[in-house]
């Protein structure tokens, strides 16, 4: 009982003596306004239950805008499985927005944009990675951070071609013999992919 | 069942009947009565013996079990924590929101003998209900997995909305849990959604976290209100969608299935860590258990010897004197 003691207590921590328990950690603790909003209610209703953690306490916080446009874009693409990139800086990026395709510089104006599949191309000097996207998300902030969150994404060369005819013309096979709303739904959603999918390869 | 450390809970699981076919099955209070105090509970205490070797073995297995089920999927939980970053980073961390509807999303694990964690968020999520609740706000569960399930309908039945069980039945992936956000979107009227799991910081720390996900119109009015990020999310251009609403209720979708993916592989990898500990926990009050029983084995042991000698010495002295 004496030995799970010292773990008891150990775990035990607020945010304060987890800082105290992380001597040689560089990230500060983050607590904004709104935390401490949350856990000022959270102490006054219930008083006896240590306030569950959020989120932000667990990222590293973003640089802040800078005063004058930087040189180069630092780039984050995060899948659920890996985040294939992360925190690289590269000189342009192009996402395949549902608008066309957007180059994307340092400094560009604070974006959101919807992808729809496409090629990803970073350029970083003279070399260019070219990932395969399914749809998503692609976040531009102020501060020349660009953020894009997919839910699959391939490097080009591991795509093969005839299976990219082959679903193609079976998707459009069944969109044309769709009945339910839901089926043309699907079928359209396989033709836009492996279209693009077709594009990509041929481009 | 972690706590073998009580003296007495194998007690149920060892019948005291000693499975011998010569003797009938007397049991070993009359057997002393009938033969003399000669085998004077050597039996049971080695009974006992045996059964808690048994369980020594069997929670050691399971700890090694668990030990390579965290190993698996602690990597994809890790490589999965780039995933919510950027929302947060985006839409800001608001878990003091004020809104109407409250929906608690609570996580646990199907399967039980895992030490405290269930209890943990089950009591997080109840507290969050009691922060949420007030003459114009109200909060209802969604409950994924058995053990909060089983908790949360003793007291707050009429507040759960739905209840998922058997995640871990094939390896979670992103599929599968796309699809549970897609039925919580659907079924449930929400203005914020609240996540509590238990974040995997070691093998031994596991932390209850609770992340918010709030609906596109309550991000609109928080805009618009200014204040930490949300505010600021009117300098940003919106690329791609007819209206800004329309690309707003697509991000705040994504953003739930995102989260909820994280947390449910951290929950499953803290569900494996804590397994892992209680499990071990359990062997070594085993090991206990099976040292202080040696020493009441031997030591009745070696009573009953100097019992017998002593009749045999008293029978003989008698003889001769």
């Amino acid at each position: 009982m004496f030995r799970q003691a010292s773990r008891f207590l150990m775990n035990r921590s607020s945010a304060a003596t987890m800082r105290w328990r992380r001597p040689f950690s560089t990230e500060p603790p983050v607590e904004t306004a709104v935390d401490s909003k949350f856990f000022d209610a959270w102490k006054q209703t219930i008083p006896n239950i240590d306030p569950p953690k959020t989120p932000s306490a667990f990222m590293k916080p973003r640089p802040p805008t800078p005063s004058t446009i930087p040189s180069k874009l630092t780039v984050n693409l995060a899948l659920p499985y890996n985040s294939l990139v992360s925190a690289k800086e590269v000189d342009m990026i192009i996402v395949p927005a549902t608008t066309g395709q957007m180059g994307v510089l340092p400094g560009h104006v604070a974006t959101i944009a919807e992808l729809k599949p496409g090629v990803l191309s970073v350029h970083d000097g003279n070399e260019v990675t070219k990932y395969f996207l399914s749809s998503g998300f692609a976040f531009i902030h102020a501060n020349s951070v660009a953020d894009i969150i997919a839910v699959e994404a391939t490097p080009l060369d591991q795509i093969d071609p005839t299976l990219v005819q082959k679903g193609l013309a079976e998707f459009t096979q069944k969109l044309s013999s769709a009945s339910s709303d839901e089926e043309k739904a699907e079928a359209q959603i396989g033709v836009d992919v492996h279209s693009a999918l077709n594009a990509a390869l041929t481009a | 069942m972690a706590s073998l450390g009580r003296g007495d809970s194998p007690a149920p699981l060892i019948s005291p009947q000693p499975i011998n076919p010569h003797r009938s099955s007397i049991s070993p209070a009359e057997d002393q009565a009938f033969l003399g105090v000669r085998s004077i509970s050597t039996q049971i205490v080695r009974n006992r013996m045996k059964s808690v070797r048994n369980i020594q073995k069997i929670t050691k297995a399971m700890k090694m079990v668990a030990a390579s089920k965290l190993r698996a999927i602690q990597t994809r939980a890790e490589n999965s924590r780039g995933l919510w970053q950027p929302f947060t980073a985006l839409l800001g961390d608001t878990p003091s929101v004020d809104v109407k509807k409250n929906v608690i999303v609570t996580i646990s694990s199907d399967k039980g003998l895992c030490g405290g964690i269930n209890s943990t968020s089950v009591k997080i999520s109840r507290a969050l209900h009691k922060l949420n609740s007030g003459p114009d706000k109200e909060s209802k569960y969604v409950v994924l997995g058995e053990k909060a399930k089983a908790q949360l309908l003793r007291d707050s039945k009429k507040d759960i909305e739905l209840c998922l069980t058997e995640l871990q039945k094939n390896p979670l992936n992103y599929t599968q849990v796309s699809v549970i956000a897609d039925d919580v979107l659907k079924n449930v009227e929400y203005d914020a959604l609240r996540i509590v799991f238990n974040k995997f910081q070691s093998v031994v720390s596991f932390l209850p976290t609770t992340a918010t996900v709030l609906s596109p119109e309550v991000v609109e009015r928080e805009a618009e209100s200014g204040g930490g990020k949300l505010g600021e999310l009117d300098n940003y251009e919106i690329e791609g969608g007819e209206t800004k609403s329309e690309v707003l209720q697509n991000l705040t979708e994504f953003q739930f299935s995102c989260v909820m993916f994280n947390a449910v592989l951290e929950n499953a990898c803290s569900e494996q860590g804590a397994r892992m500990s209680a499990m071990d926990s359990s062997s070594r009050n085993a090991g206990d258990m099976l040292d202080r029983l040696t020493l009441t084995y031997n030591r009745t042991r070696q009573a009953s010897i100097t019992t017998e000698l002593i009749e045999i010495i008293s029978g003989a002295s008698a003889l001769e004197g």
